[in-house]
């Protein structure tokens, strides 16, 4: 019975086919000498090319202009436009193509190298950049009252909502950043704050600012672990999504409960907060009156701007205390594989809803600082744009990274502002052209070149908790970014 | 080789480990999704300090009885016990059962019923820590952090819940340092020492592996899960693989639960060796006494039938059949029990080719030809005939499946014709995979589809290649080769 063992190769497992030539190229060299290029042939081609497309859309979209006329519209032609937009694309195409797209070395190559040098020279330039900035941010209302002595008021204002904006953004990155949970609605948590604070001190006499903050940042808190719960168990845009109609369910309510609420009218007559139970007023018993110096209104800004501050470096504190700490790590874990955590022995459940809570926490403080300075909350301030504008904070700035959410603060925020104060482009295009609407088209563009150039955030790479003998940054490529990117 | 010398002396105190101190049971598990029997009524146990393999072809279940004993997957049936401290504990693993709790902890000893706890609590109180077939690491992480996360849990009570450690208190400190210190030990353990401040997705595919064993065993557990360890590995990596789990098991008495696929590290270093095939349990026993199973050589090497007959238990079962006497002892249920070990427990010892042994009701045989122990399979014996039909005998071999000594067998019972195959039904499918010792395999080679063809003088492509003579483990030719059972050469 004994037969022949079927298993010998035969003929037939011979390659064959498509298997055989695809052997055959793996064997053979495969050099092509590659063809020889005119460069500034092909560039102009390219660059006409450009130039003719924006002469067919421009013809229409900057050519032609429409008025309204006694009896209809009135055409007129915007010959001159036309023809500058034309040369403007043709001339930017060119240089781009000549320097970037078929330079041998693209300028954008050798510039980035010379950045790269530039880092790598000074390595303990990000650290000095940083004190800079922190030792700028302690003096800084002082440096604006002694240099901007005529404009301190509105520096001092704007740098209180770059602070407010990079709280919130340091909030918000323990969720994003850390656990790798997007939260679209963050704006919700500010609200809870705000509308806490300013509820509280209606409806009870003798509630202050310094006795609302903690409450207001114990009831964000409870909401984050509310909205924690139901969002649990999503992943992806699904989380995404719940989140982003949390934050809306809450304006929607803060909105149409009048009797609670005041509803649109919102609520005014919120306390100012007070120095050790000084108030900053004008006369008898106020702050300047008790120290014996004169009475200026930038003191109030100023006291303001030093609540915001401590109240965001306590934010950086306890984040980069807990980034060290086993649930700062089990966040990060989080994001990187929630299965691994699991079999870890972490309770992912009791790990998410922290860090849902601690970020609400900081968004709470954020919120009741908020109504204390406005005086006067509505739904109106808490919109979605609101969380867009912090998450996009956090995302520039690179996701964790704590002096990437600063940078990225003061560039959305201030940038947003500075762009206000561009009346020197009127000068160059004329009476006619008003640059504060052009301010969103700039701002936009902007952050779509970050974006670009930087697709994972300004600062990007992750610094290690723990180091054994040497740290290293961990590069961005290989750091995950949890769960709804 | 120690492992086998701490076998040769289980065996010589008469029996094995797994049975006197096990620190895993796994009763009766069954797994469905769906309609699909993932894993079916399955029972084994893992010796304390033992190293036991389980093993099976692809899609055999065995990931899926990996997830049901970590918890990632909730059993359909089914107990799971974790045992720690010596001894099987009975008395407090049926206190445990009936109270309705998840565990019970007493001290140092601990009765915890797996597959009532959530996956966190198994790895944090039962102390299982488990591997990924597909590794899963932090890969953002450094090697050292992910050493750190791995002790979460005694790090958050050091760290007051993390408010002492916000505060910045002594306590923390010192807990963070024995951490990275147990840390370190397991890195220096894994040869990754120099690899600790970089980043895990940047660490070569072997020291990933590596370092999600040390992962695991910073988690401080009693009993390791590996998912396909030496999956990926070179040989040189999977020896050192041998020499780290033989360590982990010496040195600090662990016990350990692999999958593998490769079976120079099963054999080698395995202490206790359990055989999936389909869902069910077709082995269980040491190294020696599954290798020479005829079951696992035809269900998991895939051998043909013609080498499975020089193995001399197959041998001695065709001798058998020639003598027309159906072997007493050698029946398949027989042979597995000798395979699995003398167990006590009659349920343990039910043989795992009868998951539907409830349902099976005492063979109502129809049969002319008596088989002794008929009653010992499940389902219900075809009815055979003493003489083939009227034309002679067909040649059983052209079904796919059945070679000459399947068809020596077949004979024996009075199987002869296509046409009678073709009637069997469900119960006789059932009984007779059972006697021949192939569960499962009928229904899988579609047997009883493959005779309706064949009854009616249709051709399948494999009796097609039979007939060219193609297929060497079967003979050519529609008629048998003789005219009966009797005289045949084995």
């Amino acid at each position: 019975m004994a037969g022949a063992k079927t298993n010998v190769p035969a003929a037939s497992n011979r390659p064959a086919g498509a298997q055989r030539a695809a052997e055959r190229g793996r064997q053979a060299p495969n050099i092509v000498a590659a063809p020889k290029k005119n460069k500034l042939k092909d560039s102009l081609r390219d660059a006409a090319t450009a130039a003719m497309l924006v002469a067919v859309l421009g013809l229409f979209f900057i050519g032609v202009r429409t008025d309204i006329a006694p009896g209809g519209l009135d055409l007129k032609m915007r010959w001159t436009a036309w023809i500058v937009s034309i040369l403007v694309v043709f001339g930017g195409r060119l240089a781009l193509n000549m320097f970037v797209f078929q330079a041998h070395t693209p300028a954008t190559q050798t510039l980035g190298q010379k950045i790269g040098q530039l880092g790598a020279a000074a390595p303990g330039l990000g650290k000095w950049l940083m004190r800079a900035l922190f030792a700028f941010a302690v003096v800084l209302p002082f440096f604006f009252t002694t240099f901007f002595p005529g404009k301190d008021r509105q520096f001092i204002d704007l740098a209180i909502l770059i602070m407010t904006y990079i709280m919130l953004g340091w909030g918000l990155n323990i969720v994003v950043g850390l656990a790798g949970l997007l939260d679209l609605g963050y704006v919700a948590f500010y609200a809870v704050g705000a509308y806490s604070f300013a509820l509280l001190a209606q409806h009870f006499e003798f509630i202050g600012f310094w006795v609302a903050l903690p409450l207001a940042g114990m009831l964000a808190a409870l909401w984050g672990i509310i909205l924690g719960f139901p969002v649990l168990r999503l992943r992806g845009d699904y989380l995404a999504i719940v989140t982003l109609a949390f934050g809306e369910i809450i304006r929607i309510v803060l909105l149409n409960w009048y009797q609670f609420t005041g509803g649109p009218d919102g609520i005014s007559g919120i306390p100012k907060p007070t120095f050790f139970g000084l108030e900053l007023k004008r006369g008898e018993g106020g702050f300047a009156d008790f120290f014996g110096i004169e009475y200026a209104p930038i003191q109030r800004f100023i006291f303001l701007y030093y609540i915001i501050f401590f109240l965001a470096l306590l934010t950086n504190f306890v984040t980069m205390r807990l980034r060290r700490l086993p649930i700062g790590r089990a966040w990060e874990a989080l994001r990187e594989d929630e299965i691994a955590c699991r079999s870890l022995g972490i309770n992912t459940r009791n790990t998410k809803l922290t860090a849902f809570a601690i970020g609400a926490m900081f968004g709470g403080f954020a919120g009741s600082f908020f109504a204390t300075r406005q005086g006067f909350i509505s739904p109106e301030s808490f919109t979605f744009l609101e969380s867009a504008i912090i998450l996009a904070i956090v995302v520039l700035g690179g996701l964790g990274s704590q002096i990437g959410v600063v940078i990225a603060a003061v560039v959305m925020i201030g940038g947003i502002e500075m762009l206000r104060n561009l009346g020197f482009l009127s000068q160059v295009f004329g009476p006619g052209f008003d640059p504060v609407q052009y301010r969103m088209l700039i701002f936009g563009m902007a952050m779509v070149l970050i974006m670009v150039w930087k697709p994972r955030g300004l600062v990007s790479t992750r610094e290690p908790t723990a180091v054994l003998k040497e740290k290293k940054r961990i590069d961005a490529d290989m750091v995950a970014q949890g769960e709804g990117h | 080789m120690d492992a086998m010398a701490k076998k040769k002396t289980s065996e010589a105190a008469g029996a094995h480990r797994w049975e006197n101190d096990p620190v895993l049971s796994v009763e009766h598990l069954t797994m469905r999704f769906g309609g699909l029997v993932a894993v079916g009524d399955l029972s084994f146990e893992v010796g304390r300090g033992d190293i036991t393999a389980l093993i099976g072809p692809n899609g055999a279940g065995k990931t899926t009885v990996f997830n049901c004993v970590t918890g990632f997957y909730k059993p359909t049936e089914g107990r799971i016990i974790m045992r720690h401290g010596l001894g099987r504990q009975d008395d407090t693993v049926s206190a445990v059962t009936d109270s309705g709790l998840r565990f019970r902890k007493d001290g140092d000893k601990g009765v915890f019923l797996l597959e009532r706890m959530p996956d966190h609590e198994i790895s944090h109180k039962a102390r299982v820590a488990r591997t990924f077939q597909n590794i899963r690491l932090f890969g953002g992480m450094t090697a050292l952090e992910n050493l750190l996360v791995a002790q979460h849990n005694p790090l958050v009570v050091a760290s007051g819940f993390s408010f002492g450690g916000i505060l910045g208190l002594p306590g923390y400190k010192k807990a963070e340092e024995a951490a990275i210190e147990k840390a370190v030990y397991w890195l220096e353990k894994t040869r990754l020492v120099d690899r600790a401040d970089d980043p895990a997705s940047d660490l070569p595919y072997g020291a990933q592996r590596r370092l999600e064993i040390a992962r695991a065993m910073c988690t401080g557990p009693e009993l390791l899960c590996l998912d396909e360890p030496a999956a990926g590995l070179n040989p040189r990596e999977s020896s050192e693989l041998n020499e780290l789990l033989k360590y982990i098991r010496d040195e600090h008495g662990i016990s350990v639960l692999l999958i593998e696929h490769d079976m120079g590290v099963v054999m080698e270093i395995s202490d206790h060796i359990v055989v999936l095939d389909y869902g069910v349990k077709i082995a269980d026993g040491t190294a020696e006494a599954v290798r020479t199973d005829p079951r696992v050589i035809a269900a998991y090497l895939g051998v043909d039938e013609e080498e499975e007959i020089d193995i001399p238990e197959v041998r001695e079962d065709l001798s058998a059949v020639a003598k027309d006497e159906p072997p007493e002892d050698k029946t398949p249920a027989a042979g597995k029990a000798n395979a699995t070990g003398k167990r006590a427990a009659p349920a343990k010892a039910k043989p795992a080719a009868k998951p539907k042994a409830r349902a099976a009701k005492p063979a109502a045989s129809a049969s002319e030809v008596k088989v002794a122990g008929a009653d010992k399979h499940p389902g219900k014996q075809p009815p055979g005939t003493k003489k083939p039909a009227p034309g002679g005998a067909n040649n059983l071999t052209r079904i796919k499946g059945v070679g000459p000594a399947s068809e020596k067998k077949l004979n024996a019972l009075g199987i002869w014709n296509f046409s009678q195959v073709a009637t069997w039904k469900k119960a006789e499918v059932e009984w007779v995979g059972s006697y021949l010792a192939f569960p499962g395999r009928i229904e899988r080679e579609e047997w009883v589809k493959q005779a309706k063809v064949l009854a009616k003088g249709g051709d399948t492509e494999f009796s097609k290649r039979v007939d060219s003579g193609e297929v060497a483990t079967s003979r050519p030719g529609r008629g048998a080769a003789r005219t009966g059972g009797k005289g045949g050469k084995a």
